[in-house]
Formats: structure tokens, sequence, C-alpha cells
């Protein structure tokens, strides 16, 4: 692994919603595992997501959600990233999401997304398994 | 001195030290013999300590509180200084706590409806949970609320909405919590305004608005303003309640949302108290008299898991708040001694995995917050990690409750766990942890510092990394999800959906009340708003007026905004 460059991770708390308990979790979790984590901080719109991850040239926004709002949320920041001709990007998450809503959105091209007690581990290694068979660019 | 140094005379005096000295040698040595059995049978491979780290002995004795204050200075009667054993005489056996569950969802006629339950179920008091949109100060057809109208509360945008909230609800009956904070002024003007409407003049009111700041920058994250005016904004409340709100809390010191957010039990209790403290000096500097607005001062708890650590916390919580009332700030009014809170079982503790699991947590957390001597107590649901709870799990909720309150015996007397050895040796634990945070923060500054250097939020952080890998670890066994996993991937309750109409059936409403109301009488009351926030008027007036006149959420938000200005986080992780 120590030839590869470290994956860039951008750790976004989108909407009103203020619980980063699981993002700040999350966001130390990457770093400890040698990954290159961006933190957004609280409050941030899709747009300010998207022009951060094209910004900070990140492989994979992360999005923690916990307000309930997910599934205006994800198609949103997807529809952006894609307006913004970022089609390389892994577009993931966690948080209180039913496991339909994490299925519909799946099927709209958003990656897996964690539920409530999901190992940090588990998470960096989905992350490192996507970013190990992505598509070259 | 005691009664016994006073009636003993010097002989006799020497003779009682020298059998207490005797006793106690014996203790040692019965324990030391007791602990040397013990080796014959070694302990479980397990981590011997509360949810919050704390190490834990496998016996305490009289030993363990040799060194503390008496009875009567440490521990006391109920309803009397310190109040260690309860904020009130006769505690439970005059009244059980209220039972009061957090509700909120959609418009404010489905809220009204679900509130109208819960009333006809034996519920004693409300808890209004406001949606994101209505946390952060904005109207439901603002576009930053996109999405998030009446998803995780109420959406309540205007006086309109309040009015409906409460529809057929009497409020001079029933006394009303509302947890908000960046914006809790403009939505307890909407309140009185609504009960106003309804007949009744603020005098009668009774309930409580969170409105604690302080938190929201350490924790909890729905802040409009920055420290000094948001303070500013409090102080002005208090001042307004104590003239024409008496029985009305206008504030509700929280450390559910410290907690919730990673902190220990200590640091819960530590933080919580100081932010407490700083309110009262804040009032003292505006000038108010100590006695005047201390009475009126509440709290709020979380109860997690360890079932003793909790107890001790509420016990020392109150032992500590009486005595800084007392000693620091000169108060002279028992009232303003007495430290009244409000509990919620730990929403952190509650799993996704076997959710049904989630009622006997519950149960247990209900129990602490009881033996805590807690004067009102929400009792989670136990599909809450899945979703908002539906009609069936907010019912079980409360039954837990009424199982508790009048089936198991433990309100039939009062702090029955007094004199344990353990739970008072972690009373004086945890209260000695709390003193010397506070010197911490004293240390840094004081409470705004902190917040700005954002050491608050990195201890916490750090709290919380720390549980997250003992789980991840297994080292703390959290049942169905690292250990007894045996069928946690089928989920088999029902959740709650929020239609998605709300959104668009709300944006109507909002539509309706700016079609039927006297735009000249918006703008007047905004611009005296504005005024007023720029000088040292009061806002409460200022505020009610613009609730009067139907002006929305966001346009007071915006009005007083303009003055102040919004405040912006130390970003880290």
């Amino acid at each position: 692994m120590s030839d590869e460059r470290k994956i860039r991770i951008l750790v976004a708390k989108p909407g009103l919603d203020g619980h980063d308990r699981g993002a700040k979790v999350i966001a130390a979790a990457f770093r400890d595992a040698g990954f290159e984590v961006i933190y957004t901080g609280l409050h941030q719109t899709p747009e300010m997501i998207v022009a951060a991850a094209v910004q900070e040239d990140v492989d994979v926004v992360a999005m923690s959600i916990l307000s309930g709002a997910h599934m205006t949320l994800f198609p949103r920041v997807r529809a952006l990233l894609l307006d913004a001709g970022v089609d390389h990007v892994l577009l993931t998450g966690g948080g209180i999401i039913p496991e339909d809503d994490a299925k519909a959105l799946e099927a709209q091209g958003v990656g897996r997304l964690f539920g409530p007690g999901t190992s940090t581990a588990d998470a960096i290694a989905y992350v490192r398994e996507w970013f190990a068979s992505r598509p070259a660019v | 001195m005691s009664t016994i140094e006073k009636d003993v005379a010097g002989p006799q005096l020497a003779e009682l030290v020298r059998r207490r000295e005797e006793e106690l040698a014996e203790l040692r040595a019965r324990l030391a013999a007791w602990e040397a059995a013990c080796d014959e049978s070694p302990e479980r491979d397990h981590p011997f300590s509360t949810v919050s780290g704390r190490e834990v002995r496998a016996l305490y004795t009289p030993l363990d509180r040799l060194g503390a204050p008496s009875y009567e200075d440490a521990i006391g009667f109920p309803g009397e200084f310190p109040f260690t054993r309860g904020p009130y005489a006769t505690m439970y056996r005059t009244r059980l706590w209220t039972m009061r569950q957090f509700a909120g969802f959609a418009t404010a006629e489905e809220t009204n409806a679900r509130y109208k339950y819960l009333l006809e179920h034996g519920q004693t008091g409300l808890s209004v949970a406001f949606d994101f949109p209505t946390l952060m100060g904005y109207d439901s057809d603002h576009p930053r609320s996109l999405g998030e109208v009446g998803v995780c509360g109420v959406a309540i945008s205007s006086l309109a909405d309040m009015e409906t909230l409460f529809d057929g609800i009497p409020l001079d009956q029933v006394s009303v919590s509302m947890t908000i904070n960046g914006p809790a002024v403009i939505l307890f003007c909407f309140y009185v305004v609504a009960a106003e409407k309804q007949g009744f003049r603020s005098e009668i009111l009774r309930g409580t608005v969170q409105n604690d700041i302080l938190k929201e920058y350490q924790a909890q994250h729905a802040w409009i303003f920055p420290p000094e005016p948001a303070l500013r904004c409090i102080e002005d409340m208090f001042a307004w309640c104590s003239g024409n709100a008496p029985k009305y809390n206008p504030i509700s010191i929280s450390g559910y949302h410290i907690r919730e957010a990673g902190a220990t039990a200590a640091q819960e209790l530590a933080f919580t108290l100081r932010n407490g403290l700083e309110y009262v000096e804040r009032g003292i500097a505006r000038g108010l008299e100590v006695d005047a607005f201390a009475p009126r001062l509440s709290f709020f708890f979380d109860v997690h898991n360890d079932f003793f650590e909790e107890i001790a916390k509420l016990r020392a919580a109150r032992r500590i708040w009486a005595r800084a009332l007392r000693e620091r700030f000169g108060a002279r009014n028992p009232e303003s001694w007495r430290l009244r809170t409000h509990a919620q079982t730990a929403g952190v503790s509650l799993t996704a995995q076997q959710p049904e699991n989630n009622i006997v947590r519950v149960a247990y957390q209900a129990m602490a917050a009881a033996l805590g001597g807690t004067q009102s107590l929400h009792t989670n649901s136990m599909d809450e990690t899945l979703a908002l709870p539906t009609e069936k799990a907010v019912r079980i909720a409360l039954r837990t409750q009424q199982v508790l309150a009048y089936e198991s015996g433990v309100a039939n007397t009062i702090d029955p766990l007094a004199g344990s050895y353990y739970v008072e040796s972690l009373t004086d634990d945890l209260e000695r942890e709390a003193l010397e945070l506070f010197q911490e923060i004293d240390a840094l500054g004081g409470v705004v510092p902190a917040i700005e250097q954002g050491w608050f939020q990195k201890e916490i952080a750090a709290s919380a990394m720390r549980q997250q890998i003992e789980v991840e670890s297994g080292d703390r066994v959290v049942v169905g999800v690292n250990h007894f996993t045996e069928g946690s991937g089928d989920i088999e309750i029902d959740t709650l959906r929020i239609d998605p109409s709300v959104e668009q059936r709300q944006r109507q409403r909002m539509a309706d009340v700016r079609a039927r109301r006297d735009d000249a009488e918006v703008a007047r009351t905004l611009d005296a708003l504005a005024e007023a926030c720029t000088g040292d008027d009061n806002v409460v007036p200022r505020i009610l007026d613009c609730a009067r006149a139907y002006c929305t959420l966001y346009e007071i938000r915006h009005a007083m905004e303009g003055v102040f200005g919004s405040y912006k986080e130390p970003v880290f992780f």
C-alpha cells in the first residue's frame, strides 16, 4: 500500500442537522487509517459540498445525515457532482437511513450507506475496496 | 461542632476516639481478609468500569467515605440543603414525576392530534420537538429548508402554526416544554401570544423553553447568533419572565446533548452545571437579583446505561448547584438552591440491531432516573434509531414509565439508595471531578472563551472516539451489536414515514399567512425589533409585537441577524 497515493475523502454534514458525533468519529477513524480527510463542518448546502469536493479534488464524498433529509440531499449532491463533471467520485455516507431508502438511493447511483452500529473498520474497508477496483480515470 | 463533641468531656471523648479507631482497624483487617479470600476466585475477563470508563471496585464499605463530610452536611434531608436526597421534601409521595414524551412531526395539525392522543393515554405534560428548519430559524418555504420540513419534528414558522399546534389544548392547564435554542426567544413569543389568543395571560403559564445556547455551541449545534448577542437575548428572557411569567422556566440547562455527543457522565455533569453558573453570572451582571431569577432555572440530564453512576450524577448535581448558589452567589431564597430537572433516557444507547431490546434498556434507564429523583421524564421509543417513533412504540415507552411508577415500588420511599457505600462514594467522586473540571474551564478564561477555543468540542469528541474504540474492540459489550448478534439482521418492526406532501402543505399554509396579514404592521414591528437589538431595550416585548403581526420565524431571525451577525463554528475533528 505504501507506494499508492493516499485516498482523499470529504466528510460532509449537509442540511441543518447538527449531530456531528458520527461525522467526527468517521473523520478521525479515516485519518488514523491513513486517508487524507477534509471535514466540511456543519450546515452545508449541497452546493457548498460539491464546491469543496471539486476544489479539494477528492476521491470520496461521505455524507452524514441523521435528520431524515437523505432522500432529498443525496440525489441533490449526486446531481450537482455530475453537473460539475465529477463522475469518478464515490458518494457514500451514513446516518439514520432506513434500509428501503438506502436501496432506492443505491439504485440512483449512490454508494453504500451505513446505519447505526456500523464499525468504522467496515466503512474503511468498503472505501478501500471501492478505490482498488474503481475504473481508471 | 457536632452534638457529640459538645456533650462529651475530655476523657470520655478520648475513649470514644480510641474505640472508633479500634473499630476501623478491625474493619480494615476484615476487608483485607475478605480480599485475600477473593483471590481464590479469579474474576471474569470483563472490564469492571462504567460506560464512562470509571473503574469500579468489587466492594465498597464505610472505609470509602471516612473523610467525607457528615450526613447533615453532605446528604441531609429531601427538600433541604444541599438537596442530595431530592429537591422536594415529599418527592413522589406527593406527586410522581411528570411523564413527558417529546413529540413533534409533520405539520402543526398532525402533531396536535398526537398531543391529544398522548394526553388521552395519561401523559401529564407536553414536550415539543421542532423540525430542523424551525430549530435553525428558517421558515418552511425557505430554500435551506428543502427536504427537512416536518421530518424530524414539527414545522412552526409563525404564530399561526403555534395556534394550530395547541388548538383545543388549554394552555392554562397543560405545562409545555419546548426544545428550541437558537431562535428560542422567538418561539417563546409565539407561544405566549398563542396562549393570549386562548384568553390566558402570561402570568399563569407553566412550562419550559430550553433556551440553552451554550450547550449548542458545545454539542448540539443549532445556533444562529454569536455568543454575546445570544446570551443577551437569554438575559432579556430572564428579566421579562421574572416580571411577566413567574411560573415559567425561561431556560432548561441541558446536559442531555453534551452526553449524547459523546461526553462522559462527569463531563456532562461539569459542563452543564458550569453553563448554569455562567447564566447566573450573566443575570447578575445584567443587574438582576439572583433570587429573582435563579428559582426558575431548570435542568435537563441524560440517563445513560450505567445504573448507579447515573443515579449518583443526579444526586451530585443537586448538591453542587445548591452549594454554588448559596456560597458563591449568596442566594438567600432556598428556591434558588433547589435544582429541578427533566431527564431523558439515552438515545445514543439505543441500537438499530434487535430494536425490541431497547425497551429493556429504556426501562433500566428510566428506573435510574426515578431513583435519581427526576421531576419529569421522557422514555425513548424502541424504534428511534430507525425513524421517528410509531404510536405503538411511543405507547410502550409511556407504559414503561407507568409500570415503573405504579408497579415497581421505587416511588414509595425517597432516595432509597442514600447511605449505600457505593452510591455515596460515586456521588462524592462525581462531585469532585466536576469541581476539577470547573477549574479547567476557568483556567481557559471561562465558558465562552473555552467554546471559542473549541475546548468543549474537542473534549467531547475525544470521549466519543474512546467509546467507539471500546465498542469496536468488543471490550464494551453492546447486546445485539458486538455480542449476541444472532438475529440482528432482521428488523421486524414498523417505522413511521413522513408523508412527502407535508412540505407542500406547509408551504401553502405559509402563503395563506402571508396573504392574510397586514404588511405595514409586519414592517413596523420588524423595524422596532431591529432598533431594540441595536440598543439596550428588552427584545421580548418587540418580538411579541412581531408575533402578533404574524411576522414569520425567518423574518424575525433576519431582523435580529442584521444587527447581531451569525455564529461561525471552529471546524476541526
